[in-house]
């Protein structure tokens, strides 16, 4: 394992495996903040040629948390498949970059490969790849997950219908579902963030959700996204859920920052299999997001991406039916501005499939960041032709309880309508059959609310 | 076309129809842009100089909650009814698959205000009306201050004995004002709430140590300016991340006997300081209250008893 190089004639030595990690890494202010970004561009293209040369199994062997120490790592680890891994591991980064934009490799064989790999190697990789790359590659991987319906078919773009509130007022909540439903989103999950952790609201919550379910015959799932111990409350005391949400970190420490383990997770799954509403088998629901490691102080040292890429690996143990990103909610102490937004929102989604999730984005920011409704806009444009599975679909994008902006329910239209991709299929006969969609576009009564109302 | 010699008379022109007295949020360098547009675009539909009553209507002045957009609603009575439960952007139609040019344009105004608290410095002339020294962080710039908190709570050397010649040690109360994450906030409402808050304490007694403003300032920057001058208690006023429409929020942040060594719990904190929350001279005069209860407890955050 070499971690040397000359570039321009001058050497460049890097100590280990997670410096040369972190310096290739494209520039974040996260890895800045966290001491561990490249001092220079030469120096960061100097590691990315250092990481280029190592092999799989270097990166195998060099987990970004010791196996003892941490149980993010163990769960990544163990479930490789060993086969598939020996078949591999002498696949230096630069040959499975090449490999993964190979014509050889389709959907299908990558769906192979990825049951060989750690997060490290993903995440090593998407270090090597350019913009293009990642949409690129991404758009080839197809990953289909089943609640109530099924979402991540080719030519799909879903979205989550996120009708916040400030005060979980239930007549809010409900013109806000209404009107994102008219305007074709609600597809992937009815998901609500509380203001309210309680068991008592949570279940206020989705008995709503359920009664407007089963009222229009909707054929989607819902979820109100509070603390996972308080929807399994929740759960237990009758209240109806399809999904349950957690908020997860790609490593041990950071998932306790978060109040959760493995062994709480798949206590959830467990839950919802058995008392839950949904037909499943994927039944739960993660949000990750570059930079919350290091802000609970769980980086260990580790990179923003490696560390995000570790997230994807955790939450595959769990099958999940939903994952995404919120990529540019932390804020400008890990992505400063538009480019670096963009960046991580297409390294997000590309590593989160190739980790073999149905992998969707919240393409957002905050007002503290240099970026806009424009920027935003763009990404979910590059993100769409990648073949993200699902965004969040907001009033205008304006959330107004979590205090950022993302896509609005007007994106949704506007990206299938530009690309040509449909809603999930049971989804969009249903918007057909309300007069909400007409031969792939808006339709007569999409935008009215009160259509709902008699 | 007409030239730009008459576009400046013409600005000109509406910005002597402003009224001098008019309130404006964050001062009338935030007012004139906007006006100028205004007066540019009616101008080149009459191409005539325009009446004062041609200006067009305030796009941010609009109640969103009384607004319905969508033509010939099935319900529009229980729509506005079931909007009114809410601030989201809804009943708000479409062109094709996009949302109106009043929609657009009001959502684009209303993240500009929150954009330009965040990334404008508390101006000169704000800071010289005041009349308080000023210190720096360790931060360089705006953009430093935004991507290193951890450079935002500390001051260079030099800085650190500026604030020791401003302010005298173990004084009761220390009050100073930072930037923190909008200028305009601060602008708009540290003095009041400050002035108030003045009042309070002398009516109890107590002459606080003078005033300054630290720019580019965060919230821990109170244990280490605390640890420096050793006040029993620390009054912070800093400007809140701004949401969209607003940028005028701010916070008090207070600890007794602060310092680098206390957990964060050990700070209390009144938030919202703004005129659609809590009126900053109201603020000043709670602040004043809760000073007085941590000197009787000698304690503040969590163990105080409000």
């Amino acid at each position: 394992m070499r971690l040397k190089t000359k570039l321009f004639g001058t050497l460049y030595s890097f100590k280990d495996v997670n410096d040369v990690l972190a310096k290739a890494n494209e520039e974040k202010s996260g890895d800045q903040l966290a001491g561990l970004a490249a001092s220079s561009l030469t120096e960061m293209i100097a590691a990315k040629e250092v990481l280029s040369n190592l092999t799989l199994a270097d990166l195998r062997n060099h987990p970004a948390v010791p196996y003892e120490q941490d149980e993010v790592t163990r769960i990544i680890q163990d479930q490789v498949n060993e086969k598939i891994y020996a078949g591999i591991k002498n696949w230096t980064l630069a040959e499975f970059r090449e490999w993964l934009l190979s014509d050889q490799a389709d959907c299908r064989s990558i769906g192979r490969v990825s049951r060989g790999l750690t997060s490290e190697m993903i995440a090593g990789v998407t270090k090597l790849m350019s913009n293009l790359d990642l949409v690129y590659a991404a758009n080839k991987i197809e990953v289909l997950a089943h609640c109530n319906t099924t979402i991540g078919h080719k030519g799909t773009l879903g979205f989550r219908l996120q009708p916040n509130h400030t005060t979980d007022d239930p007549d809010g909540i409900r013109i806000s579902t209404f009107e994102g439903l008219s305007y074709g989103v609600g597809d992937a999950v009815i998901g609500l963030n509380p203001v309210n952790d309680s068991v008592d609201s949570v279940a206020t919550v989705l008995r709503m959700f359920q009664e407007i379910k089963e009222t229009y015959e909707i054929p989607t799932q819902i979820c109100v996204l509070a603390h996972v111990t308080t929807q399994m409350d929740a759960v237990r005391q009758g209240a109806p859920a399809d999904l349950i949400f957690q908020s997860i970190a790609g490593s041990e420490k950071g998932n306790k920052a978060f109040g959760l383990d493995g062994a709480l997770m798949a206590e959830a799954r467990d839950l919802v299999l058995r008392e839950g509403t949904s037909t499943g088998p994927n039944v739960l629901y993660f949000e990750t997001g570059q930079g919350s490691e290091l802000s609970s102080d769980a980086h260990h040292g580790v990179d923003q991406v490696t560390m995000e890429a570790r997230c994807y690996g955790f939450a595959k143990k769990f099958q999940p039916f939903l994952v995404n990103t919120v990529v540019g909610f932390i804020g400008p102490e890990y992505l400063y501005d538009a480019k670096q937004v963009t960046r991580a929102g297409l390294e997000d989604h590309f590593m989160g499939k190739l980790t073999g999730l149905p992998m969707g984005v919240d393409a957002c920011y905050t007002n503290h960041m240099k970026t806009d409704q424009n920027d935003i806009e763009n990404l979910a444009m590059l993100l769409s032709t990648a073949g993200c599975t699902y965004f969040m679909g907001i009033p205008q994008g304006d959330d107004i309880m979590l205090n950022y902006q993302c896509t609005g329910y007007h994106d949704a239209s506007s990206l299938r309508q530009l690309l040509g991709l449909h809603p999930v299929r049971e989804f969009e006969q249903w918007l057909e059959k309300m007069g909400f969609m007409e031969n792939g576009r808006l339709g007569q009564l999409a935008g009215d609310a009160s259509t709902f109302i008699r | 076309m007409i030239s730009e010699q008459q576009i400046k008379s013409i600005i000109d022109e509406v910005i002597k129809t402003l009224s001098p007295g008019a309130e404006g949020v964050g001062g009338g360098s935030h007012m004139a842009p906007a006006e100028t547009m205004t007066a540019t675009t009616a101008a080149s539909q009459n191409n005539q100089p325009p009446e004062e009553e041609s200006f067009l209507e305030d796009l941010a002045a609009v109640d969103l909650r009384k607004e319905l957009l969508v033509p010939g609603a099935n319900n529009p009575e229980m729509y506005l009814k079931l909007k009114e439960t809410t601030p989201a952007r809804l009943g708000i139609w479409h062109c094709g698959p996009r949302p109106l040019t009043r929609s657009l344009l009001r959502f684009r105004a209303d993240h500009a205000v929150a954009q330009d608290a965040v990334f404008t410095d508390v101006s000169d002339e704000f800071l010289a009306s005041i009349g308080v020294e000023t210190i720096q962080s360790c931060c360089r710039d705006k953009d430093e201050f935004l991507t290193r908190p951890d450079l935002g709570r500390k001051l260079p050397e030099d800085q650190g004995k500026k604030l020791q010649a401003i302010c005298p040690e173990n004084a009761t109360v220390q009050i100073y004002i930072a930037d923190g994450l909008s200028s305009t906030a601060v602008e708009t409402n540290a003095m009041d709430t400050y002035r108030a808050l003045v009042q309070g304490l002398k009516g109890m007694g107590i002459e606080p140590n003078p005033l300054f403003f630290l720019r580019y300032g965060r919230v821990p920057s109170m244990d280490v300016i605390s640890e420096l001058i050793t006040p029993k208690i620390t009054v912070l006023l800093i400007g809140e991340r701004p949401g969209l429409a607003t940028g005028e929020s701010m916070s008090c942040y207070m600890a007794y006997e602060s310092s680098t060594a206390q957990p964060e719990s050990n700070r209390t904190v009144i938030s919202n300081i703004h005129k659609g929350g809590t009126p900053a001279v109201e603020a000043g005069a709670h602040i004043a209250g809760v000073v007085k209860k941590m000197l009787e407890q000698k304690a503040s955050g969590l163990n105080l008893k409000l």
